[in-house]
């Protein structure tokens, strides 16, 4: 088990590094010059060759690289305009846009976002499983057609279209705002209350649907009829037998969902006012911060990696006939 | 006769219980009939069954895929889907009715006085639980123990059903049990109560043919230990040869033949089940075609009038006036002996056994 998990660290990490890299090609190594896309309309010649060097851009591709992962691993100096920051482990880089080191921006936005997702997901797994369970135990009844009539309806509908309906008409739910759950953790959820109905609801349409299909197989599982020949209280057999092996699939979903909701959060936080991950990169983006978006693919990449593998963990946890090795 | 006894795969040499007049059966299933309404009408999967089964004995029913020989015995656990199953009939289990049973009288009922070991223990057995939870949940659904009292008698269980070091074993899962393991672990869970009913659903069409030897001895075995019934369900006659004191012949939802097992694989009176003992492949001498029985069975939203196995019946002409076509006929006594029925219009069947099919036999 330690030497698979070893292994699988292992081959995360080097997912991440050829992604660093290839995003890095991407940025820096482009025909346009990323030293005069950063400077910007207003830019000196002073301020752009500041630029070139401090992002080292006047050295060879590898040594750009390199030092780009040095900056990761052990930190790094930035001299601009005579003045050296120090940009502490793990540095991705320096925004001249903002002037802030990337890493102490993201480090603001990821719990941002973190905070919409878990509390989003929370309610569509918890929403779809309950709604999607019901609804296989009462297949083909007109609350059976009503679940799914309605998931698919919900699932059909936009998502922003849902979340500027809930932002509109749902005025009696506390003002949308990012309160540190270490502050205030009733704060915390109000304020992202919001965003998480929002969340919850567009995306339990799914759940709905893949927890009543999963149910309604292990239903007719031949392990199903033989629980039910035990003598045991149906409740025992939909819940222990049923339901146990129904959530596997589920949960397989989930976690890549997750790590997907994790990058993919930009039309909650923009409609949400929330200063969240997806915000700050499409203010990036917009501001040609190349930094700041070289950052959040680095950020993006190790969330996915790592979801990635938290999911196979668990699988071998849910399911003991996946061997590891 | 014999023929049919010395091709089977016998291995311990079983003392056949005669039939005592008078003994108390334990199973009585009377008219017994189970339709499932669909889109495209009523699927008539049983047309009034009635067999009865005392404690020590084994019934083996015979038939093709679709004759009713499983909904027939799911019934008697309750089984079915109770929405969907419309039954009527009459199913006694030592002296309980079982149709009609609430859901809470079957679920004292059903693992303690009678419990099921199924086809493909592979699928049958819950992947995600150890052998030792899936045994101990069944004891504890009727025994107020601790799951440590539960546990060794799980553990006890596997081990009278052959599985060595069962201690170990009982916290193992059934993807670590090979195919024959896992058909005794079924079966240790089934007799974790000491139910005196047993119904085995093919319990050995899914292993190899030396696990199947085995595990026939173990279900024989462990049921002169228990004294249980045994409803043992099959398509293999060859298992019936071995396995059964009485065999119970389904066609098309109906019992056909009904009677002792050396009787009927001697002696067999209906066209259909001659068509079975043909169709056996010989495995000895030359290798010849196969004889199957021509056409297919009927579907059961809508069996054939009259006999329903006279479409494929080569033997529909002998009888005269359409009968075959236009009466179903009872299970009745057809020879001198009263102690096996068939439901066949044709005169003196035992002789046209004789010399027209038995020479065929392979």
């Amino acid at each position: 088990m330690l030497l698979y998990i070893l292994r699988r660290v292992i081959s995360a990490i080097s997912v991440v590094i050829v992604t660093v890299v290839a995003s890095f090609m991407l940025f820096f190594l482009a025909p346009t010059d990323p030293a005069g896309v950063i400077c910007g309309p207003r830019c000196t010649p002073e301020r752009l060759n500041d630029i070139t060097k401090s992002l080292n851009l006047d050295q060879p591709a590898t040594e750009q690289i390199g030092l780009y992962f040095k900056g990761i691993v052990v930190g790094r100096d930035y001299n601009t305009g005579g003045v050296t920051r120090h940009c502490s482990a793990p540095c991705l880089g320096y925004s001249y846009v903002l002037g802030v080191p990337v890493t102490e921006l993201l480090a603001k936005a990821v719990p941002v976002t973190l905070s919409i997702v878990v509390g989003g997901a929370t309610i569509y797994l918890v929403l779809g499983v309950l709604i999607g369970t019901i609804a296989s135990r009462v297949r083909g009844s007109s609350l059976d057609r009503v679940a799914v009539g309605g998931s698919l309806v919900i699932g059909s509908v936009p998502y922003f279209v849902v979340a500027l309906i809930i932002s509109l008409y749902a005025t009696f739910l506390p003002k949308s705002q990012y309160i540190p759950f270490l502050t205030n953790p009733v704060g915390w959820a109000g304020g992202l209350l919001a965003a998480w109905l929002c969340l919850g609801l567009t995306n339990s349409a799914s759940y709905t649907r893949y927890a009543r299909a999963s149910m309604i197989e292990a239903m007719g599982q031949d392990f199903t009829r033989t629980a039910r020949s035990k003598g045991i209280s149906e409740r025992r057999v939909v819940y222990r037998h049923g339901l146990r092996a129904a959530m596997t699939p589920v949960v397989t979903i989930f976690g890549i969902d997750v790590a997907y909701q994790l990058v993919n959060t930009i039309f909650t936080e923009r409609i949400f006012q929330l200063p969240g991950l997806g915000l700050r990169l499409l203010n990036a983006f917009n501001q040609y911060d190349l930094p700041v978006l070289m950052g959040g693919v680095v950020v993006g990449a190790v969330v996915l990696v790592f979801m990635n593998l938290l999911v196979d963990i668990l699988y071998t946890v849910l399911d003991p006939r996946v061997r590891l090795g | 006769m014999t023929d049919q006894t010395i091709r089977a795969p016998q291995t311990v040499e079983r003392v056949r219980r005669t039939r005592n007049e008078g003994e108390d059966a334990y199973l009585e299933v009377t008219d017994l009939q189970v339709q499932f309404p669909t889109a495209d009408g009523k699927v008539q999967a049983v047309q009034g069954l009635t067999y009865s089964l005392p404690l020590r004995r084994t019934l083996a029913i015979v038939g093709e895929s679709g004759s009713g020989k499983s909904v027939s015995s799911m019934a008697i656990l309750g089984l079915h889907d109770r929405k969907n199953t419309w039954i009527s009939g009459s199913i006694k289990v030592g002296g309980r009715e079982v149709v009609g049973m609430s859901e809470k009288e079957l679920m004292s009922f059903r693992g303690a006085d009678a419990a099921m070991i199924f086809q493909d223990p592979q699928s049958s057995l819950h992947p995600y639980f150890t052998i030792g939870d899936q045994i101990t949940e069944s004891y504890r659904a009727h025994n107020n123990v601790s799951k440590r009292v539960a546990k060794a008698r799980a553990i006890d269980m596997l081990g009278r059903v052959g599985i060595p070091n069962p201690a170990r074993r009982v916290d193992q899962y059934p993807h670590e049990f090979s195919g024959g393991m896992r058909q005794r672990a079924m079966i240790a869970m089934a007799l974790v109560n000491d139910p005196k009913l047993l119904i085995a659903d093919e319990p050995t069409t899914a292993l190899d043919v030396t696990v199947q030897a085995q595990i026939l001895d173990l279900i024989a075995d462990l049921q002169r230990d228990f004294g249980s019934a045994v409803v043992f369900i099959t398509h293999d006659l060859g298992v019936v040869a071995e396995i059964a004191d009485d065999i119970l012949v389904m066609y098309a939802g109906n019992a056909i033949e009904h009677g002792p097992v050396d009787k009927i694989l001697g002696t067999p009176l209906h066209p259909y089940t001659w068509g079975l003992l043909e169709s056996i492949p010989a495995v000895s001498g030359t290798p010849g075609p196969l004889h199957p029985i021509p056409g297919s069975p009927p579907s059961l939203l809508a069996v054939p009038s009259g006999c329903a196995f006279h479409p494929r019946c080569e033997f529909r002409e002998r009888v005269p006036g359409d009968l075959c076509r236009t009466l179903k006929p009872e299970l009745i006594p057809r020879t001198v002996d009263q102690g096996r029925t068939s439901r066949c219009h044709l005169k003196e069947p035992d002789k046209v056994f004789e010399s027209e099919v038995l020479p065929r036999l392979p």
